[in-house]
């Protein structure tokens, strides 16, 4: 099976650091070095860096490239100056979620890129390339030529200048990004620290890792790149968000421009289930005991399932057993009191926010 | 290398079994708790409970997952090692001295069906 699965630029610097390897996203990917707890500790207090050379990075430009990416996504690309970028989704028609993606304005007009999760790659570009009838677009997947490390935590903005050379990281601001010859570097993450997100062809990331492997900065896995954006409300697509669940359900609307955009793909949907009143929503939920709530676990009152936990861990950073469920309307408003079905018992837990760790974006 | 210890009784899943009269001491082998990394929770059943052989009993979570512990034989609980409840990592520091519960048996016959340490390292190599 493993032979069907793609190996990232920096597959063989994980290995010969004797990472535990496993199939992610239809990628070969290391989900840890040491253990998740030392590695998310590392990015929470000082600074790590994660392969994610996975992430899928497609280019759209044109005379029609703004009207095109309003069009497919949710966000608002209108008020955008180059070097800007935009957290949203592209939707389906009835309003479910073909994938949650980074739009980056380019510097050159009516160009962007859009950074869409691994395992979504290919769909996503047959999605834009069908879409795009009627527009006079250039869609290029360039996933194949770009590697990308994300170096996060409170130290990064030190090791992006004096260990990398990055001299303008430190002035960038929070979801903006610019380029040099041969790199973008983003002040973006998905940790809930402060950090870039730097892409570059293969060998300039492979130079790049091993400079900042010499410098000390930890090499962290999947594993704790899950347990760090868990903990900051971030979602994962195929969890928080999938093609069954819309960005409203999600606790995204915020992303979904239904009021300042008129047209996108999905709106209508969005502004009928809106009308309507959801149905359900996501919401975090706190356990008392230590007891570790998992993704697939009912969430019941009164012995009745009202919900299911899509995302869940004992969170390092607190201690505490806490997780995000879909849970039935009813049952949303903080404070409500639920149980979560572990194995053959139910533990009590209160409806709280989705995010469990106060974030320390560079504002 | 995983470790075993001579004179014990193991399962397929990776749970011991030390024989104190008509008593199944019952933990997780080195083999399990070093395939599961750092442990942070341990689901102890409840005394007095009453277990089939191979029977759910209760589960070790790492960070990551959840793995379930499986009873090798039949009979009732009679004691579990709360100390877990509080210090999980002791399954990691030292599997053998760190059971998790003591089963009265049904049927110490149930025994015969599970491997030595020898049949029990070999089944390991292959996984």
């Amino acid at each position: 099976m493993e032979d069907n699965l793609l190996k990232t630029c920096l597959y063989d610097k994980h290995v010969a650091l004797g990472a535990l390897m496993s199939p992610f996203g239809g990628f070969i990917m290391p989900i840890q070095y040491t253990n998740i707890t030392d590695e998310h500790n590392a990015v929470r207090n000082a600074a790590g860096m994660f392969d994610v050379s996975h992430m899928g990075e497609i280019f759209v430009s044109g005379p029609d490239a703004d009207k095109f990416v309003g069009h497919v996504f949710t966000n608002d690309i209108v008020p955008m100056k180059p070097g800007d970028i935009l957290y949203g989704m592209m939707l389906y028609p009835n309003g479910t979620t073909v994938d949650d993606l980074l739009v980056y304005k380019e510097f050159e007009p009516q160009s962007y890129l859009l950074v869409v999760n691994a395992s979504n790659i290919g769909k996503d570009y047959e999605w834009l390339c069908a879409q795009a009838e009627g527009y006079d677009v250039k869609i290029d997947n360039q996933s194949d030529i770009w590697g990308q490390i994300a170096l996060q935590g409170p130290e990064a903005e030190k090791y992006a200048v004096e260990t990398l050379g990055l001299a303008d990281a430190a002035g960038l601001g929070f979801y903006t990004y610019y380029r040099t010859a041969d790199m973008i570097v983003s002040r973006t993450g998905y940790t809930g620290e402060d950090g870039f997100e730097i892409y570059a062809p293969h060998a300039v990331i492979n130079q790049m890792w091993d400079t900042l492997l010499a410098a000390g900065v930890v090499p962290c896995g999947l594993g704790c790149r899950d347990t760090l954006r868990f903990e900051a409300g971030l979602p994962l697509y195929g969890h928080e968000l999938s093609d069954e669940i819309t960005p409203l359900e999600a606790g995204l609307g915020m992303f979904a421009k239904i009021k300042a955009k008129d047209e996108f793909i999905g709106r209508d949907a969005l502004v009928a289930q809106k009308e309507a009143g959801l149905t359900r929503k996501s919401v975090g939920i706190e356990l008392q005991d230590k007891a570790i709530p998992r993704a697939g676990y009912p969430v019941e009152v009164d012995g009745v399932q009202v919900g299911i936990v899509t995302t869940g861990y004992r969170s390092i950073s607190t201690d505490r057993s806490v997780c995000v469920a879909m849970v039935d309307k009813a049952y949303t408003e903080l404070g409500t009191q639920v149980e979560i079905r572990i194995r053959k018992k139910v533990f009590p837990g209160i409806v709280t926010k989705r995010r469990f760790y106060e974030t320390n974006y560079k504002k | 290398m995983a470790k075993t210890v001579e004179g014990l009784y193991y399962s397929e899943s990776h749970e011991w079994v030390k024989v104190e009269g008509d008593v199944a001491i019952i933990g997780i082998t080195d083999f399990a708790q070093h395939a599961m990394g750092d442990l942070s929770y341990v689901d102890m059943p409840e005394v007095d409970d009453e277990l089939e052989a191979g029977e759910e009993f209760g589960a070790v979570e790492s960070v990551k997952a959840a793995s379930d512990l499986f009873c090798p034989v039949s009979g009732t609980v009679v004691e579990i090692n709360e100390a877990l409840e509080d210090a999980p990592e002791l399954l990691n520091e030292d599997a053998f001295a760190n059971w998790i519960m003591k089963v009265k048996m049904n049927d110490p016959s149930e025994l015969e069906g599970l491997m030595d340490a020898a049949a029990y390292e070999a089944m390991c190599a292959n996984e």
